[in-house]
């Protein structure tokens, strides 16, 4: 019925997409630059997937074959901000872009022409990120938390437009967030509370206030370099004073709740593709928006974890391991709420949910270790070496990448208006799981047995596990390939599929056609949400 | 010809296979270590381990029993509940005990790697790019033993050159050696930018930051050769900073350590000679080779921007004291350290003498070590 309500409402006021490529630069249509966002963050995925692969090439075999260390380090540090900030953020913003107008029932965003905007800094903070691999001297080569005093008394000479490059994602990343909260605050349809509100849309809206709140953190941090690298400030050189260990407490201060922004909305999509494949409400709705609130609370105190080797005193090692390991209890729940959903369900596993299914099982491996390292005494033998790369991998790459790939498949017959091909999508599921767990699983061992990390050599005793690593993440990398084919096949054509798309999809994205008209629910009366509830 | 080529792969793949089975200190897990705080630390890292595989097992067991039984596919339909506040107060509270469990023997091993007690010897441990400087502080100067520990594996064999040996990157010139049974206290500080000091057999893992000195402290129970790795991105040559502990009995420390001081009174002595063009010449391409070459390379060529050349441009073929005080005092904002703490007056002499007079620079002047000593006292 919404269906037949959208069609009239569309002859009578509304005309569609501008034609030619000046519809995606002057845009504000909330598709429409979720779709930017979505291609966006897609090739900055394969870029930083290709630093990755000249990482993994170089540590194939001991010795140095390929790159210099010099370059490998300047490779790791672009993997991991390129990776972040390019490929795992703009792509939840794009899925928030897409989907929380249609699924609060709202018209667009909030603030449409801030929402162009946001997007069209990026491709110019990118491009001067990546520029500075070729200026002389080479790009950034300090990791991607850049510490002090290698970022700036030791930084190479294009440290300068990394720091503009942060700001200018930084912005972005704030007039994202905003349009986000006052888009979810203000524009739902009438009827519709808070707490009746899709998970995804509940995740977003912490995530966006987490953004709001530390994204300026970051841009403090950045700034202080800037004024100690050329105005003669001497925040973080200790030599003139300075405290190179404050530089970490303020950069773990963004960088911990930023951990969780790669996170929450994942925890979104999840606790909407779990309940729509087991044919089943999400058990425990209500305790899912709480154990993400606390998550949200406990990211801003507990950022000491990444520090304990630095020489904190006792008392602050002890409040920040007991502070870390409380996070397990709400996210224990969540882990708990998803398998009581799939527990009695009716469940059919296309793509969509055997990325989800994996999602929660890998998130939750790299969970436990996450609990492993938490111990702050073992944390002396754990931190900075292989086995924290395993763990950060396990929760952002079958973690964040795989809840967005669930939601690309899930969303997408949405999106384009047709099924994409649920062989090829399988396929590209085992690759990557195949593929994701080879590569990071032995990172564990080599972790434990040694190795540190950003080294771009090593010793004989780590030879044999670094070649599977290698190997899988060769696997996994030429495997997204077939997710960009399967992407484009399905735009072009594919099965005409339904409104609702999946039997036990529920939801007002579900009430609109496929593909989802240019506008949709234009004026409240257009939205019901009976049918929405199913 | 095609013979040729195919036992060239042969060879290179043997290399390759063999290069990892010759290892016999092969291992997939934390290591137990060899002091009581290793021991203790490995105690909670696989008790924490076993609660996470059992935590694993049952929640990934209750997984697939669902995903076997509840699939549309054999029949099921979906029930209807999607509350149960019993049921989530247990998977709260469980979780919170379990922790309470695990944070009581976490206490208490953190506890003692924060109590050093009293220890026998204090050894500064200083990170430098990239390379480790010990100093063993005595209250009497001249007893003060300090040298530094770089890299012992030649460049040939990271660039595959030839063969790799049993401790690949893993070897170094000069080793720390300390006692068996004693407890040392390690200060941990930096010159330039952050490392970390990191010998996993001992659990002493320190991050070294220049303007602070932070404490750790290990009391080793069995002699032996212990290894590590500096575990805190510095920069270039990160991966070429290991450690080596060797560790003995007390007696054998001891005639160790009255060896290195009288290296300390002969090198004093040194300083004084005279030293002909020569000699230094001679000293000065062993300490350029091992001490400058990793920025400025074996050809003098550097690596621009950040590491210039030395050959027919610049400071080595200005003006000698200028020369002298940036390789004695560094200079500031760039990786050029100051060498002054690192280097005696005749290496330094004779390190600045070589870079004057090779690579077809041929300054032909000369400095004698006293000289530059005396520049070294007086702080000039």
């Amino acid at each position: 019925m919404s269906a037949i309500i959208e069609e009239h409402h569309h002859d009578d006021h509304h005309h569609g997409p501008a034609k030619g490529l000046m519809r995606w630069v002057f845009t504000t249509n909330h598709k429409d630059i979720g779709t930017l966002y979505l291609w966006f963050s897609f090739m900055m995925f394969l870029l930083g997937g290709t630093f990755a692969l000249v990482i993994r090439a170089e540590l194939f075999q001991p010795g140095l074959q390929l790159v210099a260390p010099e370059f490998f380090n300047q490779m790791t540090t672009m993997h991991g901000l390129i990776m972040v900030f390019g490929a795992v953020m703009p792509a939840f913003v794009g899925l928030a872009n897409w989907l929380i107008p249609m699924m609060i029932g709202a018209p667009d965003m909030a603030l449409p022409r801030m929402n162009n905007y946001s997007f069209w800094i990026l491709p110019f903070a990118f491009t001067m990120l990546a520029s500075t691999l070729l200026m002389e001297g080479g790009g950034p080569n300090f990791g991607w938390t850049f510490y002090a005093p290698l970022s700036t008394t030791y930084a190479p000479p294009s440290v300068t437009y990394f720091i503009f490059a942060v700001h200018l994602m930084g912005i972005s990343s704030i007039m994202g967030s905003i349009n986000v909260v006052v888009t979810i605050l203000n524009l739902r349809a009438p009827g519709m509370t808070l707490m009746q509100m899709p998970l995804f849309v509940w995740t977003w809206l912490i995530t966006a206030y987490l953004l709001i709140a530390v994204m300026p953190v970051l841009a403090g941090v950045v700034t202080m370099m800037l004024m100690d690298i050329h105005f003669g400030t001497s925040f973080f050189n200790a030599a003139g004073g300075g405290d190179p260990v404050l530089f970490q407490h303020v950069f773990w201060f963004f960088g911990h709740p930023e951990v969780y922004i790669m996170i929450l909305p994942a925890f979104g999509i999840v606790s909407a593709i779990i309940p729509t494949f087991a044919r089943k409400r999400l058990f425990g709705y209500a305790s899912m928006v709480y154990a993400t609130s606390s998550i949200a609370f406990l990211s801003f105190i507990v950022w000491g974890h990444h520090m304990f080797t630095v020489g904190m005193p006792l008392a602050g090692e002890l409040y920040f391991m007991y502070a870390t390991m409380l996070i397990a209890v709400p996210t224990g729940v969540k882990v708990f709420n998803w398998i009581a959903t799939m527990w009695q369900g009716s469940m059919t596993f296309e793509t969509p949910m055997l990325f989800a299914i994996a999602f929660v099982v890998l998130f939750t491996i790299g969970g436990l270790s996450g609990l492993m390292l938490s111990i702050a005494p073992a944390d002396f033998q754990y931190q900075d070496t292989y086995f924290v790369v395993a763990h950060f991998h396990y929760v952002l790459v079958p973690g964040s990448i795989f809840s967005i790939m669930a939601a690309v498949y899930y969303w997408l017959p949405k999106w384009t208006g047709h099924m994409y091909d649920e062989k090829l999508g399988k396929t590209h599921f085992w690759l990557s799981f195949i593929g994701v767990n080879v590569t990071f699983f032995p990172q564990h061992f080599i972790g434990l047995a040694g190795m540190p990390r950003r080294i771009p050599d090593y010793a004989l005793q780590f030879a044999d596990y670094n070649m599977i690593s290698s190997v899988g993440a060769f696997l996994f990398g030429f495997s997204q390939l077939l997710f960009l084919v399967i992407v484009i096949k399905c735009i072009k054509t594919g099965k005409q599929a339904t409104a609702q798309v999946w039997e036990g999809a529920h939801g007002l994205e579900w009430t609109v056609p496929s593909p989802a008209p240019y506008h949709t629910f234009s004026t409240p009366d257009e939205v019901n949400l009976k049918e929405a509830h199913g | 010809m095609e013979k040729a080529k195919q036992s060239r792969w042969l060879v290179a793949l043997s290399l390759l296979l063999s290069s990892s089975m010759v290892y016999a200190d092969w291992t997939v897990n934390m290591r137990q270590g060899v002091t009581a705080i290793s021991r203790e630390i490995y105690e909670l890292h696989m008790l924490i381990f076993w609660v996470c595989v059992v935590i694993g097992v049952l929640v990934f067991g209750v997984m697939i029993i669902s995903m076997l039984l509840h699939r549309k596919s054999v029949g099921a339909v979906s029930a209807d509940f999607h509350d149960n506040t019993t049921v989530e107060i247990l998977w709260t509270v469980i979780p919170v005990i379990i922790l309470l469990a695990m944070a009581v023997p976490a206490t208490t091993t953190l506890n003692k790697m924060y109590d050093p007690g009293e220890a026998a010897i204090d050894i500064e441990v200083r990170g430098l790019q990239w390379k480790w400087q010990y100093t063993y502080l005595n209250n009497d100067p001249t007893k003060e033993v300090k040298f530094v520990s770089s890299l012992l594996t030649p460049r040939e064999e990271i660039l595959n050159e030839t063969r790799k040996r049993e401790h690949y990157l893993l070897d170094v010139d000069n080793e720390l050696v300390i006692p068996v049974n004693t407890r040392v206290r390690f200060l941990v500080t930096s010159g330039d930018t952050l490392h970390a000091w990191w010998v996993p057999d001992f659990a002493v893992k320190r991050d070294a930051i220049p303007g602070f000195i932070h404490q750790a402290w290990a009391e080793v129970e069995k002699t032996g050769i212990y290894r590590g790795q500096c575990a805190e991105l510095c920069g270039k040559d990160h991966g070429f900073m290991p450690i080596v502990v060797r560790v003995v009995e007390q007696g054998e420390y001891e005639t160790w350590l009255a060896g290195k001081q009288e290296e300390g009174r002969l090198v004093y002595e040194t300083v004084g000679k005279e030293w002909t063009q020569d000699e230094l010449m001679a000293k000065g391409e062993e300490v350029y080779l091992r001490v400058c070459a990793a920025c400025h390379q074996a050809n003098g060529q550097g690596l621009p921007p950040a590491f210039p050349s030395l050959v027919g441009q610049g400071l080595a073929v200005g003006p000698m004291a200028a020369h002298l005080d940036i390789v004695l005092n560094g200079k500031a904002g760039t990786s050029m350290q100051s060498f002054k703490g690192q280097l005696n007056a005749a290496e330094i002499a004779a390190v600045v003498i070589y870079e004057r007079n090779a690579w077809g620079n041929n300054m032909g002047d000369s400095i004698q070590p006293r000289e530059v000593n005396k520049m070294m006292s007086t702080g000039q």
